[in-house]
């Protein structure tokens, strides 16, 4: 049973794993950024109960908290479309990859903002500070230091949850990988390759965030 | 003494049915077929649309209607027998089975051992889309979207032929493609006849229509070697169904499409 590795018939196809590293982590940056917005906006509403706002944040994120990621990515890409909005794959997967972490950072956000003393809300009122700039300088930032592990975590699985969107023909890396092992039969060394190029953008992406959490958020702190 | 005995009948009997073996193969099946009055032929049923079995647990299907249109015209009662797609070829050459018309594809090892008919029925990979898209060639698609099932011939075979500014969409399997395709996410798929015509059966959002040939490889009547008066009377009859509009109006109730011209 000693089964003979053949890694080059997957060297062969480097240009497209590499392409589709990029796209991985072009997906993942944009998801990142805009559903950590779309979070911090859903945690401020739920948490200080902005009406209407709270009510809808509190829906959004049980719709899709409670639904696979698979099942919001064929609504979007394959549904959408029959209501008369024509989005291409690229944009459907941002779409799904925000959508989908904004609901996730919401709640975690959320914890962290409730989590502010109440005694430093008050301290700020004190000085004549207004809501906005009692929430941006006062309570954000701390509220984000406490909860920056959970959101590293939350990006690392909306990173790997990225390959998902192989399944509407988005270039990439596990659609790399499947197409690869569709043309060489290769498919112990294809997957080989792959799994370990995803635990070393994982541990990449869980550094860049750890060390973007420190000097944006830690050195506001203090 | 007792084993050799055992031995000499066992051989005798060997020989005996290795000789009636061979005279089932070489008489003249259609000679026997008349005189017992039955044309016995081997057909799929478990290959929409070509051969399944309908609600009156009866086989129908495009392979079916060729049979019983056969029959008729050689004036002889069809005994349908259902077989499956490894099986097939076995009960032609043991002798259970006049004809194989089980969408059967022709290929060189296959034409060592059964000798094959006049094409019956279309069975081909091909782009597909719209009725108003004006494509004719693989050069046409440029600049189109495509969506394909990757991995597939369709896939293999239009990668290759594709022009540069053509997008090739892979999608995983034939329900995403369709999908795609249904929800306008591509402007054409890459598929097989077979596929499009359940599609246009089952929905009318947007019609598939064929625009070009990637992979043609068109179902036949297996007959066994040196039936050379049974396959003569087969290809006349499927001549003559072409010729008076038959076949296409066969083709057109289990393929939703009319023959292909060149078949």
């Amino acid at each position: 049973m000693a089964y003979v590795f053949d890694f080059s018939s997957v060297l062969e196809y480097r240009e497209v794993l590499i392409d589709g590293t990029l796209k991985t982590l072009t997906l993942t940056a944009i998801g990142t950024v805009f559903g950590l917005a779309l979070g911090i906006l859903g945690a401020v509403s739920r948490a200080w109960k902005l009406a209407p706002f709270d009510r809808i944040f509190t829906v959004y994120v049980e719709l899709i908290r409670n639904t696979p990621f698979l099942v919001q990515l064929f609504f979007i890409f394959f549904g959408l479309p029959s209501l008369g909005v024509q989005i291409n794959e690229w944009q459907a997967a941002i779409l799904a990859m925000v959508i989908n972490l904004g609901a996730y950072s919401t709640e975690i956000i959320r914890a962290g903002i409730e989590a502010t003393p109440k005694g430093q809300i008050e301290a700020a009122q004190s000085l004549a500070m207004n809501r906005a700039q009692i929430f941006r300088h006062v309570v954000l930032p701390p509220a984000l230091l406490k909860v920056w592990p959970s959101i590293c975590s939350q990006v690392v699985i909306v990173m790997l949850g990225s390959s998902v969107c192989s399944q509407i023909a988005a270039e990439e890396l596990t659609f790399a990988a499947n197409f690869i092992q569709s043309r060489n039969f290769r498919a112990f060394e294809t997957y080989f390759v792959v799994t370990a190029m995803y635990f070393v953008l994982a541990i990449a992406i869980r550094q860049v965030m750890i060390q973007a959490g420190q000097r944006l958020i830690a050195r506001r702190v203090k | 003494m007792q084993k050799r005995q055992f031995l000499r009948t066992l051989l005798a009997t060997a020989l005996i049915g290795s000789a009636t073996f061979s005279l089932t193969a070489q008489a003249d099946a259609l000679a026997n077929a008349q005189k017992n009055g039955v044309l016995r032929v081997a057909v799929p049923q478990d290959f929409p649309p070509f051969g399944t079995v309908g609600p009156d647990m009866k086989p129908r299907g495009y392979d079916i209607d060729v049979a019983n249109l056969i029959g008729r015209e050689l004036k002889l009662k069809v005994e349908i027998i259902p077989v499956s797609s490894t099986n097939r070829i076995p009960y032609l050459s043991t002798g259970k089975a006049d004809l194989v018309i089980s969408s059967l594809g022709k290929n060189p090892d296959r034409e060592k051992v059964i000798d094959f008919s006049i094409a019956y029925a279309p069975f081909f990979n091909g782009i597909f889309g719209p009725s108003d898209a004006a494509i004719k060639t693989a050069a046409d698609t440029a600049g189109k979207s495509v969506g394909v099932t990757r991995g597939s011939v369709e896939d293999l075979e239009f990668s290759k032929i594709a022009p540069s500014t053509a997008t090739i969409k892979r999608f995983e399997d034939n329900n995403a493609t369709i999908s795609a395709y249904l929800s306008g996410q591509v402007q054409l798929i890459a598929t097989g006849n077979v596929v499009a015509a359940a599609v246009n059966e089952r929905t009318k959002i947007r019609r598939l229509d064929t625009k070009f040939l990637i992979k043609n490889s068109p179902c036949y009547v297996g007959v066994n070697k040196g039936e050379a008066a049974l396959l003569a009377k087969v290809n006349e009859v499927i001549a003559k169904l072409k010729a008076n509009g038959e076949l296409n109006q066969v083709s057109q109730r289990w393929l939703l499409a009319p023959l292909p011209a060149g078949l």
